[in-house]
């Protein structure tokens, strides 16, 4: 105890400067800090106040329903009775962001990989600034082109398909339709509209592939296609899925382009090419406006089930990136 | 039958092994070889022959031209963009650069090892063998099996990494990824085997396994190897080419050729002397 009493106050004191050194803070960076903290904190504020309000405002609805929330078909929550059911419109958002999908994804990987493997580098320059371009389109525009331009090329499409693969049940067209507004054409703009994200996210993706990884592959003996398989495409595969996600999400929120495009109907029908189903987001923005108190709270809890529509499938897709964590190219 | 199948690739490997004879290694005459990026001429006249079942050694300066020449022997240099190449290059008498030839056949029968190593980083060590293989269109397990063995032995890397074929390629060590790249580059049998700097970023002891390893290929292998380490070019080549350049700018040059025993002790050309004397460069 007398050893440590002389030199407690001397440690101290030796100690002291070059302590008071590295704590001592400048105003700037005080300021800064404490602005970032306060935006970080008012983030968080602004997100538990929205889910508040609509978890509030959706139970407020659900409380009134008188039919099935997850089962009905049917959207009247206007009535006298309120009745009113999502599996409708869960069905067409699932449905019309799968047909984007399937053809979106494999389209921009393949615009991507020109871009970045094919292509001569002024035509690659020229293309991926058009592909910038596209992405900024605003979707309402994508809508007008659907309903007035594509949707009624589409229907010779649509006839042919019936035609010729009608013995698939959603290829079935159960009403000669006059009208190419249907699920499948809301996916192809969907399509069109999710492409160019997904290609110029592909693109940055497969520009990011070390130059070393290719020339392994080339010196093994690898065509150029091979090369990609071997070195590219399993490189890039986190990204293209992120880029995915992006396209997903824009094309299970979609909003104004599908209410123009789609006849809706709020019966469930397998039957793609004709008209009829519903999108949630369409539906929020078709009904907002003329909808009172529970029919407001009955949009705002469709939403909420795309919310957590789009949770479940980022985080599965989270999942798959991860299961292969250790042989991603971050450790190269 | 695939029992059999798998008895006689193995049987296969021994003798290749075994028996230099059995090796299809083969003799590389360059004749008045000029290399370009775009309009800037990198390497200049180059004529000179590289053994079979020896290493050849390429030294001299940054700059002077040894990688792009290196890379003029498998048609890899042509891939990047504006380069090209005229002149020679003839393997057991058959000019690569023909207009008859496919450089991806090319490619198959000249292997190359990198500067950095470079597994893919996307798959297991098992998968990285088999990646040439695969693209050769060797699909059946037991074949794949027995090669990706006989390839992990002849790189002097199967002891270490025989229990965890399965875990990915990166996760080894560097000299343990570079050995990887040689079996994943003799897995497909080569004829000759190009080594640009393998070992200049490693550390001492895995250079050693390398150089150790090489002298064990290069009873199979024409092996072609550019270094900057001159103890390295002694201690695994037989001969030794040196390559300079005039100034910056310049096109690089071979000044001479020879065994490394005379480059080494009584070089012919005072530049080379100079170089291994540690004078420049």
């Amino acid at each position: 105890m007398s050893t440590t009493t002389p030199t407690a106050p001397a440690d101290p004191e030796r100690k002291a400067p070059p302590a008071k050194q590295r704590t001592k803070v400048r105003l700037g960076d005080r300021i800064f800090s404490g602005a970032a903290r306060g935006a970080g904190i008012s983030l968080l504020v602004i997100m538990a106040a929205i889910a508040i309000f609509l978890v509030v405002k959706a139970t407020d609805a659900l409380s009134e329903n008188n039919g099935s929330f997850l089962t009905d078909q049917g959207w009247d929550p206007n009535a006298a009775k309120p009745a009113f059911g999502v599996v409708t419109l869960v069905f067409g958002t699932v449905v019309s962001a799968t047909i984007a999908m399937i053809i979106a994804v494999p389209v921009a990987v393949g615009v991507a990989l020109f871009i970045t493997h094919y292509a001569p580098r002024r035509i690659a320059q020229t293309l991926g600034y058009i592909v910038d371009l596209l992405a900024a389109v605003p979707s309402v525009v994508y809508g007008l082109w659907g309903y007035i331009f594509l949707a009624p090329k589409l229907l010779g499409l649509h006839s042919w398909l019936a035609d010729y693969l009608g013995w698939i049940p959603i290829f079935d067209k159960e009403q000669a339709g006059v009208t190419a507004r249907t699920l499948f054409t809301v996916g192809i703009v969907l399509a069109i509209m999710i492409l160019p994200i997904i290609a110029a996210v592909t693109r940055e993706v497969f520009l990011q592939v070390p130059r070393a990884h290719e020339e392994a592959a080339l010196a093994l003996g690898a065509t150029r296609w091979e090369m990609i398989r071997v070195a590219v495409l399993p490189y890039g595969k986190p990204g293209i899925i992120s880029a995915s996600m992006l396209g997903l999400g824009r094309a299970v929120g979609e909003t104004i382009a599908v209410a123009m495009v789609l006849s809706p109907s709020f019966e469930v029908s397998v039957h793609i090419l004709d008209p009829g189903n519903n999108t949630i987001a369409a539906n929020i923005a078709n009904q907002f406006g003329e909808s009172g108190d529970i029919g407001r709270g009955a949009l705002i809890a469709s939403g909420l089930v795309l919310f957590i529509m789009t949770l479940l499938v980022n985080g599965a897709a989270r999942v798959v990136i991860n299961r292969r964590k250790a042989f991603s190219g971050a450790n190269s | 039958m695939k029992a059999t199948t798998r008895t006689r690739t193995a049987d296969r490997g021994t003798d290749i092994r075994t028996d230099p004879e059995a090796g299809m290694t083969k003799r590389i005459e360059v004749a008045g070889l000029n290399a370009y990026y775009g309009s800037h001429k990198a390497v200049e006249d180059i004529s000179m022959t590289m053994e079979p079942r020896s290493v050849t050694a390429f030294i001299g300066p940054s700059g002077c031209g040894k990688s792009t020449f290196i890379r003029t022997l498998n048609r890899m240099h042509e891939l990047i963009p504006g380069a090209s190449v005229d002149g020679s290059v003839a393997l057991d008498g058959q000019d690569l650069y023909g207009s008859d030839i496919d450089p991806v056949a090319v490619r198959r029968t000249v292997g190359m090892v990198f500067q950095r190593p470079n597994p893919f980083p996307t798959m297991s060590i098992y998968d990285n063998v088999a990646a040439g293989l695969k693209l050769a269109g060797i699909k059946r397990k037991g074949d794949l099996d027995a090669i990706v063995e006989r390839s992990l032995r002849g790189a002097n890397l199967w002891t270490e990494v025989k229990d965890r074929l399965n875990k990915p390629g990166a996760g080894l060590s560097g000299g343990q990824q570079q050995r990887l790249c040689i079996a994943r580059a003799i897995a497909v049998e080569p004829q000759v085997l190009l080594m640009d700097e393998p070992c200049s970023a490693l550390d001492p002891i895995s250079t050693l396994a390398i150089e150790d390893l090489i002298a064990l290929l290069k009873e199979r292998y024409t092996i072609v190897i550019v270094t900057h380490n001159m103890q390295q070019a002694a201690r695994v080549s037989d001969k030794t080419a040196f390559f300079n350049l005039a100034g910056p700018g310049q096109p690089g040059k071979l000044v001479e050729i020879g065994d490394t025993e005379t480059i080494f002790s009584a070089p012919t050309e005072e530049s080379t002397a100079d170089y291994i004397a540690g004078r420049f460069g």
